[in-house]
């Protein structure tokens, strides 16, 4: 055994010392002063300061994503360079590309198995809204059909700079949170997000009834449906276009401020 | 019949009657085949003609066509097969079959075993059914998905016309939202009929059950399992899925599942106008998009005939050089990082990406979506001090940084010690298999589109292909690093020779019509060989736009690879085929 130091003894028996408060000597002009502050803020203030991302990347902004974490943006300086692959360490998804139909199953899943609190950034414009691939056969448009967000990043893909900056928004909207009103300490306020089925198409076991009054009625419309093939209720439920009242509402709305523009 | 037709091929006499006509007068072979008779022709084309690599395999829906109808055979579907040769370089030979819609082909895996995963593609989004496939199995889609997506009478959720740009995005201070019009909000459409409550989850495919069960010992009772890894897990690259069937970590079969990045570029790509698609292109293997689009305007150049003036030329391919750089440099931190060496290696290999991203950046104004190439050029000359900080990186931050990279693993103990000898595949069975690229060169053969069929202008270029015997993940690492050198090399004499001048000749094809016909354009991409197929009627867009893309077609070679190793090695084996979702499911 190599050579003990000296004061081995005396190092020993400090370890074993029970506090070390009586040894730290207070300023004297600090001894009266006394530091005031919330419980929320002490939460949220490490709450935010280490929220680490589930280790999951879809798409092209993967790459971004990985950009910042690495060694010129430096995701650590926010404490969320520490990224889980496990949803259950993990505070925050980054839904980081398209979602497909085939995938989002998984990411529900992969949402229902996060403890709270947790958090959603959608990050790029496949994930807010379908992006360039909105109208594709296999692309979900957006993730927030699915899962509620919490902040959404535009970009294709965004910027390690927008990523950040969303990140940073992220962090302010803990920051006004309370730990009184906060869901998450509420009697049956967490609930799963039911997970989509991969039927003949992706479906919303939420919206199970709403199909069925559709499909049937196609079927019993009969040959109109038929002569389009396989997109045959969709034919039938795009037919002549009933409009929501939501969506006429937004397009008055668009044309009021169209024709304010125009002066 | 007998004769005129088949002398261009070089078939011999017995074969003759399987050509049923030609397809195009030019220098390209295409000619159409009797399907009862593709086997025979693709065989001979293999053993006597030396054609050894199946490119390209895919499929094209004509109904509705309003072109010329080629060599009086009209049924709808035509199944293409571009056929190369890798021991003498050259063109392609470019086979044709048609058939009815519901009739089914000869698989082709018995003479190319690469035409696995493309067969598969096809069946899933076609309908063609392939006669002795061993696993016809949807791929892209799951299993019960209603109708064959890339038909052109198969319409999505979203469909409004044909062509774009669609009459619903004229800016007339009105705009409707997709989702509006759909009950459901979603971008989904249900079959008439369909029931939800009486309906059945497609029989889940029990995977991998075809493995070789293994003896067990009579004084060991042993049971192998099935471990899924995917599509959500951290060794995966994206969201790629691998079915391993294991006995204690030992890998009996494996077989990969795709699909979950299906975003459909080749259907939108058929409504896209012509030069829509470049930016589309950008976001196949979003670690290259310069590579990706010169691809693409290379295929639409030589479909319409475009000129490409010489600075230009110089440009792409010194874009195309940085890409390959920022791709290896990325694919080899990734290696390590699988292998166990997690974000050190990596942190180091990006550290150079970032200088070219923001040379890219300058020059785009994106850092990852370029979009920087259009059919005839590119499409912003270099601003002020670019060239001097490209020559700065590539006369001394470039080589000093693979020289780091270079000594800092190359002689690292523990790489050496998982990378010889795993994932060996015999570089016949890599070719068999349809891979391209670096995989191959690691293998032993130096087969490089840019010197066997060079494109662009790289015959003025002094660089070597290097090539490694051994054809293990050590030599796929290493190959890599080689490879970039010689980038480098490239990069070097290009900056240096660049001539002032025009970089885009004619329009840049914002209003092409390319001339009606088809073509097969490809690259040397950093993964391997990236082609575009295209067929065009004469009109605004594509008649079918289809992405041969090497990530995918490398992925032929992963069970056959990983069989025998270990769970641990599967994921360096995968790491080391150098995947990108993005390609991968297109």
């Amino acid at each position: 055994m190599a050579s003990l130091p000296p004061n081995f003894q005396q190092l020993k028996q400090d370890q074993l010392r029970p506090f070390l408060h009586d040894e730290i000597s207070v300023p004297d002009e600090l001894e009266a002063n006394v530091l005031i502050t919330t419980v929320d803020k002490i939460y949220n203030w490490s709450r935010r300061s280490s929220m680490w991302p589930l280790l999951f990347g879809l798409a092209c902004c993967a790459i971004e994503m990985i950009a910042t974490a690495a060694s010129r943006y430096d995701l650590s300086r926010f404490g969320m360079e520490v990224m889980r692959p496990s949803p259950r360490q993990s505070d925050l998804m980054i839904v980081s590309g398209t979602v497909t139909k085939k995938m989002v199953p998984a990411i529900v899943r992969i949402y229902n198995q996060m403890a709270e609190p947790r958090y959603v950034v959608s990050m790029g414009a496949c994930a807010t809204g379908g992006g360039p691939f909105k109208e594709g056969y296999n692309v979900v448009s957006g993730i927030d059909k699915y899962i509620p967000v919490d902040v959404y990043v535009p970009g294709c893909p965004p910027t390690p700079e927008a990523l950040i900056y969303g990140l940073m928004k992220m962090h302010e909207k803990v920051d006004r949170q309370s730990v009184v009103s906060v869901p998450w300490y509420q009697k049956d306020s967490s609930q799963f997000v039911p997970v989509p089925r991969l039927g003949p198409d992706v479906f919303d076991p939420r919206q199970v009834e709403l199909i069925k009054d559709t499909t049937l009625k196609a079927a019993s419309n009969g040959a109109a449906a038929a002569s389009n093939g396989a997109g045959g209720a969709a034919a039938e439920a795009r037919g002549p276009v009933q409009l929501s009242e939501k969506a006429i509402a937004r397009m008055e709305e668009a044309k009021r401020r169209w024709r304010a523009k125009q002066g | 019949m007998a004769e005129a037709p088949v002398n261009d091929l070089g078939l011999e006499q017995d074969l003759a009657d399987a050509v049923l006509g030609t397809w195009a007068e030019d220098t390209e072979t295409a000619v159409i085949i009797a399907p009862d008779r593709i086997l025979d022709v693709l065989t001979r084309l293999r053993d006597a003609h030396g054609y050894d690599f199946l490119s390209n395999l895919t499929c094209v829906d004509y109904q509705g066509y309003g072109g010329k109808l080629r060599g009086d055979v009209s049924e709808r579907l035509e199944i293409v097969y571009n056929l190369y040769s890798t021991r003498r370089g050259g063109g392609s030979v470019a086979l044709h079959v048609r058939v009815p819609e519901d009739d089914t082909v000869p698989s082709a895996t018995s003479v190319y075993p690469g035409a696995n995963l493309q067969e598969r593609e096809v069946y899933d989004l076609f309908g063609v059914k392939f006669d002795g496939h061993p696993n016809l199995r949807r791929i892209l889609l799951w299993d019960g998905f209603h109708g064959h997506p890339m038909r052109k009478d198969w319409h999505e959720a979203y469909y409004e016309e044909d062509a774009k740009p669609f009459r619903s995005r004229h800016p007339k201070g009105e705009y409707e939202f997709h989702e509006d019009k759909l009950p459901w909000s979603k971008n989904t459409t249900y079959p008439a009929g369909w029931d939800p409550d009486s309906w059945q989850e497609a029989v889940a495919y029990v995977p991998v059950s075809q493995a070789p069960q293994h003896e067990n010992k009579p004084h060991l009772d042993t049971e192998s399992i099935v471990v899924n890894l995917g599509p959500h897990h951290p060794s995966t690259h994206g969201v790629f899925r691998m079915l391993t069937r294991v006995e204690g970590e030992t890998i009996l079969a494996l077989e990969p599942e795709m699909g979950y990045l299906h975003r459909n570029h080749e259907k939108i790509g058929e409504r896209n106008t012509w030069l829509m698609n470049m930016p589309f292109t950008d976001r196949l293997d979003y670690l290259n998009s310069m590579s990706n689009n010169w691809a693409y305007a290379l295929a639409v150049e030589k479909l319409a005939d475009i000129e490409v003036p010489e600075r230009a030329e110089y440009l792409r391919v010194i874009m195309a050089e940085f890409t390959r750089i920022v791709n290896h440099a990325w694919s080899i931190g990734f290696i390590l990082n699988d292998l166990g060496a997690l974000q050190t290696p990596a942190l180091y290999a990006i550290e150079e990406r970032e200088m070219i991203l923001d040379l890219f950046e300058a020059v785009s104004g994106a850092r990852m979506m370029c979009n920087y190439m259009r059919f005839g050029g590119v499409v912003r000359d270099l601003p002020e001090g670019w060239h001097g900080q490209a020559t700065y990186l590539a006369n001394e931050r470039l080589p000093r940084a693979l020289d780091e990279l270079d000594r800092l693993l190359t002689e690292n103990e523990i790489l050496r010690a998982r990378g010889r000898g795993v994932g060996y595949l015999a570089v016949e069975d890599l070719i068999a298999l349809s891979v391209s690229g670096p995989m191959i060169r690691a293998g032993g053969l130096a087969y490089d589109i840019r010197k066997a069929e060079p494109y662009g202008i790289y015959d003025r270029f002094d660089f070597d292909i290097p090539t490694l015997p051994n054809s293990d993940i050590f030599d796929r690492y290493y190959i890599r690093l080689l490879e970039a050198k010689e980038s480098v090399r490239i990069l070097q004499q290009a900056l240096r020779d660049m001539p002032e001048g025009e970089i885009l000749g004619g329009r840049g094809g914002y209003t092409l019509r390319a001339p009606e016909g088809e073509v097969y354009g490809r690259l040397e991409a950093p993964k391997g060989e990236l082609g575009f197929y295209l067929a065009s009627d004469g009109k605004t867009q594509p008649w079918r736009y289809h992405i041969r893309s090497p990530s995918y077609i490398n992925l032929n070679a992963l069970g056959p690879m990983s069989v025998g190793y270990k769970v641990a090695d599967a994921i360096v084996i995968l790491g080391a085929i150098d995947i990108v979702l993005g390609e991968v499911d297109r």
